[in-house]
């Protein structure tokens, strides 16, 4: 059977486009190996949160942050099953630099039955140097205590919300 | 609307990631509503669907950063330092509303909390807490 992280490898941007959002920021994947994955946001005038600096808005670190957390879980999970966010922490460190791109690197360090705990570093010009750390714990087969059962997803179809 | 709600909304329309979410805010009295319109560019799950859970933590600290502005008058833009999102439920493709509380204002740190819901205020989809940089000089 094909592993999540074959599947990320084998459509790459096309995974991450099928969230509207993650294609809205233009996200796209720069590599992803076992329990990790780098993400990364091109800048765009349009994602500035502070029109007398030039800054990004630090909710397209939070969203960059947690949609790598995710791809990050699939990497390291055995087989395909959908995810939610439980809780997540985020310190900035120091604002992003004016027009420059955005990179994000998770790590999933722990899988338990039922949840994903992950790390994660926003940064632009040096890894080093981070712009932002992440902190995060995420609930694996979210939807198993639906009421009525929904379909499960074909990995591919769906991201996490 | 009142001078204040224009002022309020001319702020958040000088922000390009507040107009790129389509967020907007209504003030009375005292009192802010951040308001999140639906639209299909901010599911970050297809298949649920589900507003992408970044887009509601995003959204609920631009609502602490507006609630800042408002009571503070602030000339400049607070900077968050940390923030912690809680997920309660899922975002259904609807509108979203948030309301921020300042819980403690310092000279240089604002602690606030933020709670966003949809259909029931009484059942929040997600809360956010955080401590905000006033400074009025750089760090």
């Amino acid at each position: 059977m094909t592993s999540p992280l074959d599947v990320i490898r084998e459509m790459g941007d096309q995974l991450i486009h099928a969230s509207p959002q993650a294609k809205a920021l233009g996200m796209s994947l720069v590599s992803v190996e076992q329990a990790q994955a780098i993400l990364k946001i091109a800048y765009k005038p349009e994602l500035v949160g502070d029109p007398d600096t030039g800054v990004v808005a630090g909710g397209v670190i939070t969203t960059l942050l947690d949609q790598t957390c995710g791809q990050a879980i699939w990497a390291a999970l055995p087989e395909y099953t959908s995810i939610a966010t439980l809780d997540l922490r985020i310190d900035y460190m120091r604002p992003a630099k004016p027009g420059a791109d955005i990179f994000a690197h998770a790590h999933c360090y722990k899988l338990t039955r039922s949840v994903a705990f992950v790390r994660a570093q926003a940064y632009d010009v040096d890894r080093e140097d981070p712009i932002a750390t992440a902190q995060a714990a995420f609930m694996l087969d979210a939807h198993a205590g639906r009421a009525g059962g929904d379909p499960k997803p074909r990995f591919g179809e769906g991201e996490p919300a | 609307m009142s001078a204040e709600n224009d002022c309020l909304n001319a702020v958040l329309g000088r922000i390009p990631y507040a107009y790129f979410l389509g967020m907007r805010a209504e003030l009375h009295g005292d009192e802010m509503t951040a308001i999140l319109p639906f639209s299909e560019l901010l599911i970050g799950n297809p298949v649920l669907p589900a507003i992408h859970g970044g887009v509601l933590g995003a959204f609920m600290e631009m609502t602490a950063l507006a609630q800042l502005s408002v009571s503070q008058g602030l000339v400049r833009q607070p900077k968050p330092i940390d923030v912690t999102v809680e997920y309660l439920r899922s975002g259904k493709p609807r509108t979203t509303y948030a309301r921020a509380t300042i819980k403690r204002l310092g000279r240089r740190i604002a602690n606030v909390q933020v709670e966003a819901w949809q259909d029931t205020r009484a059942a929040p989809i997600a809360a956010l807490h955080g401590h905000f940089l006033i400074a009025p000089k750089d760090d």
